[in-house]
Formats: C-alpha cells, sequence, structure tokens
C-alpha cells in the first residue's frame, strides 16, 4: 500500500474538512472490515484514511423519540449486546451480527456495510424492512435519507466525496411489531449471502398484519424493497395462501445474476423461500411483543 | 526386554498407546514456536513475484531495467539468470517428478502454462518497493487460447501445452503432440468373461474438481547466501532434505554447501512435498549479497501452488445375484496441471484395493491443463477414484438390495490375497473394520426426516523409505532424540515415546529434536504417512543400539559377560548367579559413561519396507433442507486399521482432520475459472474449506488387531486414508436423504435443489 | 512518507513505535514489536490465525491499521500464560491434543479466552459458532471444542472456589 495520510479527528467539522480536502481520495474508516481489504486487493486506492471513532457519540447506541440512533462506527457485537434494541429490532441486530466471524462483528459496522454497497450485505435488507434512515454529513450541511437510498449499484453509492453516513437512526415501534433476517449460505458461516431476506411485520391486536416491509438482498444490483410481497400479506395471519402469494411476489421481484456463488434460477427460488420463512418468524415475534 | 526386540503385546508396554503431552506443545500455544515467516536476519530483503495474468501465453519479452533501477532494488531476475536443465527424472519423496519440469514450474521459459505462474521476482529492502519493481517490470505476452477441463484437454484439436509432449504408454508410439502425458494400464483376470458372468451391471460417470490443501500457513522461508559460496535457508517444507536437492539441483549448487533448517510448518498435508520459493530466494540472496525473504499471499497460494487434480471417473461393475463382484471396467482422467505428473497412478492402484475381484482393468489418463502443477494431497489420487469406486458399489448394493457392509465383506480383502496392484496383502485388519462400524452405536442409531446415511471404505498403501534417528545420553540420564522430518502432526511426541518405550526412560525425560540437513543422516520428507512407521523405526533401532551399548557398558562395569545383562525398566540388571550387584540406572551409567567408552549415543540410516496399508471405513449422516438444498452433517463415524495406536489422540487427529478435508471436497470446496482460465475464488471467502460450525464431533475407531510385522511396535501409517472415504459417504449418504444421486462434486447447495427440482 | 507515531498497551506494557500509516497492526505486532505469535493466513480477515483483543474485543488485526492502536489496551497470544503458569485454556489444548501443526493455534486461543470471559458456560453450538472465524484444517476442530469446554469447566470451578 503507497503513501497514506492518516488522521483521527475528534469532531464531525473536522472529519468533512480532512475528507473535503482529499479532494476524492479519502475515505471514512469506522471498522475497516471493507475497507482494508479492498486496499490489500488494490480495488481502494485511497490517499488518505479519515478515521472516524475518536468523534464523541461515533460509537454508541442512543435511545430518542422511542427509536435509536446508532453512531457510524458501532461495531456489531455493540448492537447485540444492546438489550432494548435487540427487542425492538431482532431482524436489523441478527443482520449485523451474520456478518463475517465474532472477529469482523467486533468491527463491522451498519454504515460500513451500507456503504460498500454490496447487494449481498447482511445489514441491509433488515435496515431497508425497518425504514431506517442515514443521516449524511458534508461540506453542504447535513441531511436525512431512507438508507435504501445511499447504495446505487454494487460498490457505489450516492454521497459525495467529502460525505460520510454519520448515523443510522431507526424508527420508533408500535406495539405487535417485529423483524427478521434470514440468508442462505452454503456453510453455516463465513460465507456471503447468496440471497438476504429482511422482513418487518405490524399486526394489530387480533394478529392481522397491518403493514409490512419486505427487502431482498443479492438478487438485485441493490438491495430491493419489493412493495408487491408486503401487499400480498397486509391484511392477512400469514396464512398459507399468503405466502404461497409472499413466495411468488419476491420470486417475480428476484432480478439475480449467475456468479461463483448462485445460478439465476436459484437465487429466483430461495428468494420466495427465504421472503416465507423470515416473515414467519418476524410474524411470531410480533404476536409476541 | 533384552536383544532383539520382540514385539511387545499392548498389555507390556509402558509408554506407547498413552497420550503424554507432545514435548513441542508449549511453543505452540504461546506463540513462541517459528514458522517460516517468523524469521529474521539483518539487512532482510524482501522477496516478491511477478505472476502471469495469463492461463497460457508465449512470453516474447521481459524488460526489468526500469525494475533494476529502482530505489531500493536490489535484484531482479528471470529464467534467463536460472540454469536451463535438460530433463531428468528425479526421486525427492512422494513421486518423483522431471527436474526440468520443475524448474520451469518455479520460474517459467518462454511460455506461460497458467494464471499466477511465475515470470520473474525481485528483492528489495521494503515489501512496498518490491511491490512497486513488480510494476515496472515490463513483460510482453502473446496469449494462447487455453484449456481447463480434463476431456476438453483431451480432444484432438485442444490447444497443446507442449509441442513435445507425445503419449507415453500407448500400444504404437504416437507423433502427434498431445496434453496426454501418459496412460497407464492395470489389472488381471478376463473382463469379458467377468460381465458375461454378471448379472447385474452398473455403470456411471464421476466428476470432481480441483481442490487445494488449504493448509492455513503460506509458504514462507528465509535464505541467506553467504560469500564463500555456503548457504542456509530456513523454509517451512515437508522435507529439508527434499528443500537442499531442489535448490541444488534447480540452481546448480553443491547440496552439501546449503543447509536446510526446518522451520515449524503450518500444515502440508502433501503441498509443501516440493519448493516454489527457496531456489528463488537463494538466487536473489546470491545476487544481492543479503537473506532474502520470501512470504506467499494467500492469493498467490491458490493461484500458483498446486491443488490436486479435477477428474473424470467412469466405472462399470458386475455382480452376480448373490452379490460377488465378478468384474470391474474404470477409467480415470486426471488433471495434471501444466506439468505432467498427476497422481493418476495411484488412484488407478488403490481404486479397487479393498476388493477381492478376479476381472479388472483400469486405465489412467494423466492431461496436463492450464491449471497450476499439481501436487501431492493426503493420498494423492485415492479419493478421486473412491468418489467413484464407492458410488458404484453403493448402486451397486442398492440393486441388490444387499446392505452396504455385506456387500462389501462378500468381496472384502483378507491376508492372504492379492492386491489388485500386486502386493500380497499380509496382517490387514479390513473386514475387523467393517466389522466395527456394523456393530457401533452409528451404525444402528435411527434416522430422523430429511436424514440420509451413507457408507465408503477407502484404501492408501502407506511408504516406508529412508530415514535416519539418532538418540544420545545426557549426563544425567536423559536422552535427545534427533531426526530430520518435519512435525506436521504430533510426530516428534511419538519419537519420543517410541525412544523412551525401549530405553524404559518416561517419555519427559526424552527430549525430540528435529535437525537441520547437517544434523542428522539423509531423511526422506515427511508424508507418505511414513514418519511413525519408517522414522519411527530408524529411532526405535538407534535406541536399540544404546541399549546394547549400556548392556555393553554394565558387562564391563561388573566384569561379567554382556549375555548376562538384561535392560529391564531403565536399568542393566546383571543375570550372572555369581555377582551380587545392584541394579545399573541410565543415569549412573550416564554419570560414569567417560570411564565406559565415552559418551552414549546410537545413529541408524535404514530405507524402511513393508509400511502396512491403511484400510477405512466411514458412516455418515446427513440432513438436508429440501427447499434450500444445504446439507449438514450430522454424524460422522470413522473406522481404521491402525496397527498400533503409537499416541492414540494424534491418531484419532490424524482421522478428524481427514474427514473434515473430505467433508469439504464433498460438499464445497472447488478451483472456480472464469472464461479467461483466472480463478475466481483465490481465498477462503469463497474457497469454502469447512469451519467449525460445519462439523458435529468425529468418532475414530481404531482398529489394532493386526499389528504391522514389521514396524517394531506394530505401527502401520495412518494419516493418509482418512481422507480417501470421505467424498463417496457424504455422496452415499445424499442419495440416502434425498433418492438422488450425485455424480459431481462439490454438492453445493444449488446444485442439491437443482436436482431435487429436476427429480420433480 | 513520514511515519506515524503510535503509543499502545500491549499485554498490560506501554510500547510506543513508529510506522507507516499503512501497515496494519498485525505487521506492527509482527515486524516492529517482534510479536510473531499472531500469523498471517489470509490477509483479508477470513482464516482468524491474526486474533487479537483489542479493548476487550476480539478482532482480526490483520484488518486494524496500525495508527489505529493509538491509546488502546491490546491483548496477544504472548499474554496468556502468565508469570510461568499456563492458561487453563493452553493447558487443555496440550492435554486433549487440539493442536496439530499449530499454526491456527494462538489465534483460536485468543478467540477462545474472549468467548469464555464473554459466556462462562458455552454450549457445543456456541463454542463451534463463536469461533467459526478461526479456520483449522488438521484438527477437523473436535478436540478443539472438547479443550474448549474442559477449559470453561474448570474456569466456572475457579470462579465458585
Amino acid at each position: 500500500m503507497p503513501e497514506l495520510d492518516f488522521v483521527a479527528p475528534t469532531t464531525v467539522e473536522d472529519a468533512v474538512r480532512a475528507l473535503a480536502a482529499a479532494g476524492g481520495g479519502g475515505r471514512p474508516l469506522g471498522g475497516g472490515t471493507d475497507l482494508l481489504v479492498q486496499m490489500k486487493s488494490g480495488r481502494a486506492r485511497p490517499k488518505a484514511i479519515v478515521d472516524l471513532k475518536r468523534i464523541p457519540g461515533m460509537i454508541g447506541i442512543r435511545e430518542e423519540g422511542g427509536g435509536f440512533s446508532i453512531g457510524a462506527a458501532t461495531p456489531g457485537a455493540l448492537l447485540g449486546e444492546h438489550t432494548a434494541l435487540a427487542a425492538a429490532w431482532p431482524g436489523v441486530v441478527e443482520g449485523a451480527n451474520l456478518i463475517g466471524s465474532t472477529q469482523i462483528q467486533g468491527r463491522a459496522t451498519l454504515a460500513g456495510n451500507l456503504c460498500n454497497a454490496s447487494p449481498a450485505a447482511d445489514s441491509v435488507p433488515a435496515m431497508v424492512a425497518a425504514g431506517a434512515t442515514a443521516v449524511v454529513v458534508g461540506s453542504k450541511g447535513r441531511r436525512e435519507v431512507p438508507v435504501e437510498q445511499v447504495p446505487t449499484g454494487p460498490g457505489s453509492t450516492s454521497l459525495a466525496p467529502d460525505e460520510f453516513v454519520a448515523e443510522i437512526k431507526l424508527p420508533a415501534r408500535p406495539p405487535h411489531a417485529a423483524d427478521a433476517y434470514l440468508r442462505l449460505i452454503p456453510r453455516t458461516e463465513m460465507d456471503i449471502a447468496v440471497v438476504g431476506a429482511g422482513v418487518n411485520l405490524t399486526l394489530d391486536a387480533g394478529g392481522t398484519i397491518t403493514d409490512a416491509r419486505v427487502a431482498l438482498g443479492a438478487v438485485a444490483p441493490t438491495v430491493i424493497l419489493v412493495p408487491d410481497a408486503a401487499k400480498a400479506i397486509i391484511g392477512t395471519k400469514l396464512d398459507e395462501a399468503a405466502l404461497a402469494a409472499l413466495d411468488a411476489a419476491a420470486r417475480a421481484a428476484a432480478k439475480p445474476i449467475d456468479d461463483k456463488r448462485g445460478t439465476v434460477d436459484y437465487r429466483i427460488k430461495i428468494a420466495g423461500v427465504l421472503a416465507r420463512r423470515a416473515a414467519g418468524i418476524a410474524y411470531e415475534r410480533a404476536k409476541a411483543r | 526386554m533384552t536383544g532383539v526386540l520382540e514385539k511387545p503385546a499392548a498389555a507390556e508396554l509402558k509408554v506407547v498407546g498413552t497420550r503424554p503431552i507432545r514435548p513441542d506443545g508449549v511453543d505452540k500455544v504461546t506463540g513462541r514456536a517459528q514458522y517460516g515467516a517468523d524469521y529474521v536476519m539483518p539487512g532482510m530483503l524482501f522477496g516478491r513475484i511477478k505472476r502471469s495474468p495469463h492461463a497460457h501465453a508465449r512470453i516474447v519479452s521481459i524488460d526489468t531495467k526500469k525494475a533494476r533501477a529502482l530505489a531500493g532494488v536490489k535484484a531482479v531476475i528471470t529464467a534467463a539468470d536460472l540454469p536451463n536443465l535438460a530433463s531428468e527424472e528425479y526421486e525427492a519423496g512422494e513421486g518423483g517428478g522431471d527436474l526440468r519440469d520443475l524448474s520451469l514450474n518455479v520460474m517459467a521459459r518462454g511460455k506461460a502454462l497458467y494464471e499466477g505462474h511465475a515470470v520473474a521476482a525481485v528483492a528489495a529492502i521494503s515489501p512496498v518497493i518490491a511491490e512497486a519493481a513488480l510494476d515496472l517490470i515490463e513483460v510482453k505476452y502473446e496469449p494462447l487460447p487455453h484449456v481447463i477441463d480434463v476431456e476438453a484437454a483431451m480432444a484432438p484439436d485442444a490447444p497443446v501445452l507442449h509441442e513435445r509432449m507425445f503419449t507415453q504408454g500407448l500400444p504404437e508410439a504416437s507423433s502427434k503432440p498431445s496434453n496426454i502425458s501418459r496412460v497407464n494400464k492395470l489389472g488381471r483376470g478376463d473382463l469379458e468373461a467377468g460381465f458375461a458372468e454378471a448379472d447385474v451391471v452398473v455403470e456411471g460417470r464421476y466428476v470432481t474438481k480441483g481442490v487445494h490443501q488449504g493448509y492455513i500457513e503460506p509458504h514462507a522461508c528465509l535464505a541467506s547466501f553467504s560469500e564463500d559460496g555456503q548457504s542456509t535457508v530456513w523454509s517451512s517444507s515437508q522435507g529439508q532434505f527434499m528443500v537442499r536437492t531442489y535448490c541444488s539441483k534447480l540452481l546448480d549448487l553443491e547440496a552439501a554447501n546449503i543447509r536446510v533448517i526446518p522451520a515449524e510448518i503450518g500444515g502440508g498435508f502433501g503441498g509443501k512435498t516440493t519448493v516454489y520459493l527457496e531456489p528463488l530466494a537463494l538466487a536473489l540472496s546470491r545476487l544481492s549479497g543479503r537473506p532474502v525473504k520470501m512470504v506467499m499471499s494467500r492469493e498467490e497460494v491458490f493461484r500458483a501452488t498446486g491443488p490436486t487434480s479435477g477428474a473424470v471417473i467412469e466405472v462399470k461393475l458386475g455382480a452376480k445375484r448373490d452379490g460377488t463382484i465378478t468384474a470391474a471396467d474404470i477409467v480415470l482422467k486426471y488433471q495434471a496441471g501444466a506439468f505432467a505428473g498427476s497422481p493418476v497412478g495411484a488412484g488407478s492402484m488403490t481404486a479397487m484395493a479393498c476388493y477381492n475381484i478376479p476381472n479388472v482393468a483400469i486405465t489412467g489418463y494423466d492431461v496436463v491443463t492450464n491449471t497450476p502443477k499439481v501436487a501431492a494431497y493426503r493420498a494423492p489420487g485415492a479419493p478421486i477414484s473412491a468418489f467413484g469406486v464407492e458410488s458404484a458399489i453403493d448402486e451397486l448394493a442398492l440393486k441388490l438390495e444387499m446392505d452396504p457392509i455385506d456387500i462389501r465383506v462378500k468381496n472384502g480383502v483378507a491376508s492372504g490375497m492379492q492386491a489388485v496392484y500386486g502386493p500380497t496383502y499380509n496382517s490387514i485388519a479390513y473386514l475387523d473394520t467393517l466389522e466395527a462400524i456394523r456393530k457401533s452405536e452409528h451404525y444402528a442409531a435411527p434416522l430422523g426426516p430429511n436424514q440420509g446415511r451413507g457408507l465408503a471404505v477407502g484404501f492408501w498403501f502407506n511408504i516406508g523409505g529412508e530415514s535416519s534417528g539418532a538418540v544420545h545420553i545426557n549426563d544425567d540420564g536423559s536422552a535427545v532424540v534427533v531426526t530430520a522430518n518435519p512435525d506436521i502432526g504430533g510426530s516428534r511426541a511419538s519419537m519420543a515415546m517410541m525412544a523412551a518405550e525401549v530405553l524404559g526412560l518416561p517419555v519427559e525425560q526424552v527430549r525430540p529434536v528435529v535437525g537441520d540437513t547437517t544434523a542428522i543422516g539423509f531423511s526422506g520428507l515427511t508424508g507418505g504417512s511414513r514418519v511413525t512407521f519408517a522414522t519411527g523405526m530408524a529411532v526405535t533401532r538407534a535406541a536399540e543400539k544404546v541399549v546394547e551399548d549400556l548392556r555393553r557398558r554394565a558387562a564391563l562395569t561388573w566384569d561379567t559377560a554382556v549375555e548376562n545383562v538384561a535392560w529391564e525398566n531403565g536399568q542393566a540388571v546383571c543375570l550372572d548367579p555369581a555377582k551380587d550387584v545392584k541394579p545399573l540406572t541410565l543415569k549412573q551409567l550416564a554419570a560414569r559413561s567417560g570411564r565406559t567408552g565415552g559418551p552414549i549415543s546410537g545413529e541408524v540410516s535404514l530405507t524402511a519396507q513393508g509400511a502396512g496399508p491403511g484400510f477405512a471405513v466411514h458412516l455418515c449422516d446427513v440432513e438436508i433442507d429440501r427447499e434450500t438444498g444445504h446439507v449438514k452433517i450430522v454424524r460422522y463415524t470413522a473406522a481404521q486399521d491402525v496397527g498400533r495406536a503409537i499416541h492414540p489422540s494424534y491418531v484419532e487427529g490424524q482421522i478428524q482432520g481427514g474427514v473434515a478435508q473430505g467433508v469439504g471436497w464433498a460438499l464445497n470446496e472447488e478451483y472456480i475459472y472464469d472464461k479467461d482460465g483466472r480463478m475466481e475464488n483465490p481465498g477462503f471467502l469463497d474457497y469454502r474449506v469447512p469451519v467449525a460450525s460445519d462439523l458435529p464431533m468425529i468418532d475414530a475407531i481404531m482398529i489394532e488387531t493386526a499389528p504391522n510385522p514389521r514396524h517394531p511396535f506394530g505401527a502401520k501409517g495412518v494419516g493418509e486414508v482418512p481422507i480417501v472415504p470421505p467424498l463417496a459417504a457424504v455422496a452415499n449418504a445424499v442419495r440416502s436423504a434425498l433418492g438422488v444421486r450425485f455424480h459431481e462434486l462439490p454438492m453445493s447447495p444449488p446444485k442439491i435443489r437443482a436436482a431435487l427440482d429436476a427429480q420433480g | 512518507m513520514s511515519k506515524t507515531h503510535v503509543t499502545t498497551v500491549v499485554n498490560d506494557d506501554p510500547v510506543e513505535f513508529l510506522t507507516d500509516p499503512s501497515t496494519t497492526l498485525l505487521d506492527a505486532l509482527r515486524d516492529h514489536l517482534g510479536l510473531t505469535g499472531a500469523k498471517e493466513g489470509c490477509g483479508s480477515g477470513d482464516c482468524g490465525a491474526c486474533s487479537v483483543i483489542v479493548d476487550g474485543r476480539l478482532v482480526c488485526a490483520c484488518l486494524m491499521l496500525a495508527p489505529e492502536a493509538e491509546g488502546r489496551r491490546i491483548e496477544t497470544i504472548e499474554g496468556m500464560a502468565q508469570g510461568g503458569a499456563l492458561h487453563p485454556l493452553q493447558q487443555k489444548f496440550l492435554e486433549h491434543a487440539a493442536l496439530q501443526c499449530g499454526f491456527c493455534t494462538p489465534g483460536i486461543l485468543v478467540a477462545a479466552k474472549a468467548l469464555l470471559a464473554e459466556n462462562p458456560d458455552p454450549s457445543e453450538t456456541e463454542v463451534r459458532y463463536y469461533l467459526a472465524g478461526n479456520l483449522c484444517r488438521c484438527t477437523g476442530y473436535d478436540k478443539v471444542v472438547r479443550a474448549v469446554m474442559d477449559a470453561a469447566a474448570d474456569l466456572r470451578q475457579v470462579r465458585r472456589a
């Protein structure tokens, strides 16, 4: 790895300034579990690294407005240890805690997973289904966007060169609401998802689904929200017919490629299987809340 | 025990068969042990290799001027700086090869034959500068059409790798260049008559992909060439003498001037029985006048070091209704990689070795392909042919409605029978091993929903070979055992145990040392499951020599004949009724060694023969998620004929490790190539070896009913045969669970799901 | 290229070193501090042979840059044995023959230590999933898992006593 500037600012403003000064050659550093791999392979050749971890609040989870605000450099392991977050958003937490290994989860972040913009990112389908937002900061100021607007294609984002995600926010939770994330991998751990499905459900007191969001990973250039899949189950108690309709809607929306991890045909079928299974788990969880 | 060692009964042994803590263990659990990449020398340079991005290309020119001019670069070499060897067959380990091929593999000459093939190397004062220097080396390639698949490479219109390769072993000599380097045939009896007798015939075509040994430690060495022509190499390898021999041949240096010091080795499995870096590091050191360290990245390990063959296996079996197999016709086509020398010979010899069949024909093709030259991988060639044969036998058993153990017992080999590949079996316990599985709890356990059970057997010859061992007695009566075999599986412990048993010492008082090439006589490499057998034999004989010497010294001390002295429990005991003397301990004899002839030691170099083949019988239960195709291994039992387990924990460890590799081979591991012949998955992310959560506990049953008569303690080689049955054991279990037989490995989830969908 | 000065604590000892900012923590430990216990098996966070503990968290040292160690507390394999006595995990690995070539062993021991600090009574499944990021090619994991669970039992007894 060639010449590199490393700075660890202690304010957001300083971090923005450092990125702006690098003129497109700078990268923000959270957990580093994607960035360092790409630097070694030559896919990323930054001139400057701006470490976010010394900025107060970048590592930590705040409960606010009934929801949660998660600092961009918070490792996945911390998410799992936060009782209230894990209870309110088990799907988001389990997605984050499936990334890589225990070692990776000690460092990898939701913000980093989102901004790496892999269509197979494990934390993103659940974040999209959750209706999570990203707080983006840069020289033009601060904006908050739905997370699904950040990745624009494999490896690319809508962020300007001097922008970075400072927080991930999860909205307040109504009663009888829960989420779940499932993925298919060939082994039991350590693999990139061949397909991922995040489902977020809200039920009424009688157990009927009143709101749903279904997001699929690794079946399109970005994680996709599938409104037809949600429509298939809203108003139902997730009976066999609803599950079959959900399966079909997920399959119809999936537009995957053939690659070393899976075939088009396989990914389409598994999208249906995982959407059904994740919905089932979210449903049981929601009934219990 | 007196005089010549007779094979002791198990009950008499005090050390062999117990489970002491391995002597090198503390260094390994504290991080002190030094592996190849852990060595440093003052002034050390860092070596890096430039590699071909093309799977097949003519090297038109290489310009190293700019690289040599870069500040901090101290040496740059290409094939032009290395001797241009003539073809010469050489035996240095598990099988040999052609020295010219080896030198061309280490550094390409004229042609790049696989993506990752080394074309140049540099040494610089920092890794960053070395990498920058690589970018400055200008190589002009003329890309050529490439071929990877073994049958595609055999086709008459395939791109040819070597213009002067003409297929050997054909009835008439060929003058057309071919990618088939050789055709082997072995067999016996009358195939046509055999099939005519058969009531039932099964036929199948099976396919396996290239897989890598997957050792966690990348290749690493440090070489230092001195101004007086003497050189030292620290290397993680499976044989310091092998490294010395290859470096001397490839660089045209006198072997005696090269001292190779074995670093601890982080896994080999056969893949480190050859050289990639050492000759280059030495050449760079000679040119620069500084020590040169070279360490491969994981990507380089995958792109440029030997995997084992991908292959096609065609099996046709004929049997009578009562289960007697009357004929077997097998064709094997193995990838050799860029140069001739796949393990198709061993695959042929082992394919039917568990079966006593009168009419057998096995044809093996060795085929070059634009992939890295294959290297030995644990029982090289055998898991591949066993996958085909054991799947076919499973098919036969189903057709005949016979229990899978019954059909194998009916046709199973026993002592006195002649193996298909020639020798007569002597003191084997294959049938006992089958019975052990039949009687196991696992065999009787019921299966749950979506579960299946598969059985498969396997064979490996195990080799003997040249080994040296020396035993020295210290002044305090403790002992040092010196051998020259890198310890890849805990063999130091076994050496200490065998010496301790003979000397009558507690094992803690025996320190085993792995010496470098100047410390001990020639030893063949660590591989072929030979160390406990052959080096153990040398160590045992050396310890026996010491015991002879100790008896002689006691006799001198007591002024009696040596025939009147026995060695028991670490002491010399006087049998002479005329003498009233107390026994002399080893400690006492050591203390007075100066008066009885000087230092006490014994050294033996031998060529061990009669290694005793290994037989394994494996039973595997799987559970399959029918919607996703995900396979879970829920239970695994592996029984093996081990002769005698010197250190049972390490024998179990070999069995469990071999099973794990076989499971990975069956389910997820494969080399994936793109249309340009480039490897798509050169890392542990997408080259999927089993992780801890992928496996259950692996139950190992060690059969000791037939000790090896040729080994002082009855040991047979154990390290390799465990990887032979798992491919078919898992595939047969999948068939049992799904009703679908997989003819191709790996059985990854997309393939399982597709097969289920096709079934309807 | 100017070097960065890093001040950190490794195995309870204060240390300082100069490093290129692009050097990983793994290379800094091995090359600047001579602590070669952590190994590079892959360089991409897929094998766990470089596992260390930073501020109480298990991480891959190959995926941290050396400057990130500033002000942190780092624990490596070299700090596991204390005052001439092996850690119970190290002792159990020897007793259970839970290592063959030993290359993955430092990483697995550090990971197991982190596991037992978080979860003193793990089930076999929990051990296997926690250690999934530590590849071993020699043992098939059987004896590794047994050694970890045996050490966990011993440590629970010590805590009760």
